[in-house]
């Protein structure tokens, strides 16, 4: 079961519409290192974990990045709001406006649609874990091509924040890694 | 939104952003007792900065986790999350 909280885990702001930001941020929406590959990831993996504590880590922070992915979505909605279909076309936007008008759907950059072979679930927790961080890494530094994208304050300072949590999530998987490795290396296989 | 909405959203955020924090750090560290007294701390603290947003503002959790609801239905109400100007 989940539960949908009636507000954003941390305040999206932007200082101007800017719309060619808009394109580049979406593939945190739906590229291969974005916020919805990384809670289909985690929340995928959770059910081949053998402790309690793996499963619980999976199931929160793949939790956290759907309410990531929401401010994601925000981000784009409020870069594009108001926006003319002169505009658009100027952005180089229009063969995207052509297919989804102004609704937000899972791509990249380029319009390539989400699909599930930008994640793994192995079963193997060690196997698992270790594409877990590196996926953490891989959105830190999407976040930093991001950044220096732009000089809008606003957008950077919810980017920042987005980068932030990458940083964090690396860490607790670490820290997870290490207690299944003891936890394996304590167990006897048949 | 108005202002004291405004308010009392970011109390909230900071208050869940600090236990978010905590909980993933306790999922690691099950056996830290100070990280645990201070999620207590600040749970109590989350429930009451939640009551006050919804008393003012509106519920923030569907099917029946925000308490009995009022007339009318204010689930519905916009703004939603991702229209709110900060």
């Amino acid at each position: 079961m989940w539960l949908y909280e009636k507000k954003l885990e941390y305040p999206v702001r932007v200082g101007k519409k800017d719309l060619k930001m808009a394109k580049y941020i979406l593939t945190q929406f739906g590229g291969p290192n974005g916020e919805l590959s990384a809670a289909i990831r985690y929340l995928s993996q959770r059910y081949s974990m053998p402790t309690g504590r793996a499963k619980g880590v999976l199931t929160d922070i793949g939790t956290e990045e759907l309410a990531h992915w929401e401010m994601i979505a925000t981000m784009v909605y409020k870069l594009t709001k108001g926006a003319t279909p002169e505009e658009i076309r100027r952005a180089d936007l229009g063969s995207y406006y052509a297919i989804w008008d102004k609704g937000i759907f899972p791509s990249d950059s380029n319009g390539v649609p989400w699909i599930s072979a930008y994640i793994n679930t192995m079963g193997d927790p060690i196997a698992d874990l270790h594409e877990d961080m590196a996926a953490e890494q891989k959105a830190r530094a999407t976040y930093e091509n991001l950044i220096n994208l732009t000089d809008d304050v606003d957008l950077q300072d919810g980017l920042k924040f987005l980068r932030e949590r990458e940083v964090v999530h690396f860490q607790r998987f670490g820290e997870t890694l290490d207690h299944l490795q003891g936890y394996m290396d304590g167990k006897k296989f048949f | 939104m108005d202002q004291p909405g405004l308010k009392l959203l970011r109390e909230v955020q900071e208050l869940e952003f600090a236990l978010i924090e905590l909980n993933l750090y306790l999922d690691t560290h099950p056996d830290d007792e100070a990280a645990l007294s201070t999620f207590n701390k600040l749970s109590a603290r989350y429930a009451e900065a939640r009551r006050a947003y919804e008393e003012q503002v509106g519920p923030l959790v569907n099917y029946g986790h925000s308490g009995p609801a009022r007339e009318p239905w204010r689930w519905v109400e916009e703004p939603w999350p991702w229209e709110i100007e900060y």
